[in-house]
């Protein structure tokens, strides 16, 4: 089933805000086995010029992937029983994510295309701190299965996996 | 930190060859929030039509950076960085696991001393990231 076009360039309220700690970007680094100093150790990020410890480059989608879910659960898009698989994802960072950041987001529908019959959804995520700082940009290409059994099995409709 | 006056377009970077089993998935699942059973749960998997349990997209996202962050030094280095997830990374329950094999190499010099790098990561043979392009800025 086709998505309705005109959902493009909807743009959701901003989320409420995500504060980045110390130890949610440890637990995160030590997850992905990257254990850089300037993740872990807020001296040795001091060294290289941040005020805190940093974030990996990755760690932004904790925050983008349930603010992309405001848009993928949005009863008037239409999805309803359909779920989603991950297709790409990019970020351009304005300066990296850090420990003592309060990071709102706000999502937009960026375009629907629809492909060899499957829908999809890019959205860009404007991830930035409360103060107004811009932080990241987070863009998503979703895909939309209308397959359900995944879902009647008991996956989350949105998710971050891949096909 | 590598200098921008000393690199050349076709320049590797360091590859590097990244371990992913069940522990990791679980770990990572936790870390980011990201349940879906087709990361953990192998009937699940299989019912909705995988080989067997394959990583979160995400997390061979991060694996793959790692060849552009270890080289620059310093993470912040990477302005931007995007993927296409193109095949699973399929982790079998065999005590083993499975393994991501990423290259880098440099495919541009840009302004502002930034370069572009292309990666490539591999498992079990298959190219599992497309259009896996990151920018650097360096000194």
């Amino acid at each position: 089933m086709p998505l309705d076009q005109s959902f493009v360039g909807r743009t959701y309220p901003p989320t409420a805000s995500y504060e980045v700690g110390r130890e949610k970007i440890r637990e995160f680094a030590t997850a992905v086995r990257d254990l850089h100093p300037a993740y872990l150790d807020p001296e040795a990020a001091k060294a290289l010029g941040h005020p805190d410890v940093i974030a990996p480059p990755t760690f932004p989608v904790i925050i983008a992937i349930p603010a992309a879910y405001q848009a993928v659960n949005d009863p008037e898009f239409g999805l309803g029983d359909s779920w989603v698989v991950h297709g790409d994802q990019r970020f351009v960072y304005q300066r990296p994510m850090r420990a003592g950041d309060r990071i709102e987001c706000v999502v937009k529908i960026e375009a629907i295309k629809s492909i060899a019959g499957s829908d999809m959804i890019t959205l860009v995520s404007e991830l930035r701190t409360v103060e107004g700082e811009p932080v990241c940009t987070a863009y998503g290409l979703f895909v939309v299965r209308e397959d359900t059994s995944a879902k009647n099995g008991g996956a989350d409709k949105a998710e971050a996996g891949e096909s | 930190m590598p200098r921008y006056e000393n690199l050349a377009v076709g320049d590797e970077l360091p590859a590097q060859s990244f371990p992913v089993d069940r522990a990791d998935l679980v770990r990572y699942a936790g870390a980011a929030g990201d349940f879906n059973p087709i990361h953990w749960n192998e009937r699940f998997a299989v019912q909705v039509g995988l080989p067997n349990v394959i990583a979160h997209g995400m997390f061979t996202m991060a694996q793959a950076i790692r060849v552009v962050t270890d080289w620059a030094g310093d993470p912040s280095a990477v302005v931007e960085y995007g993927v296409r997830f193109t095949k699973p990374v399929i982790v079998p329950d065999d005590g083993v696991g499975a393994s991501i094999e990423v290259s880098g190499k440099i495919s541009a010099l840009l302004e502002d001393n930034k370069v572009r790098v292309e990666l490539t990561a591999v498992s079990a043979g298959q190219k599992v990231l497309g259009r896996s392009v990151a920018v650097v800025r360096l000194l």
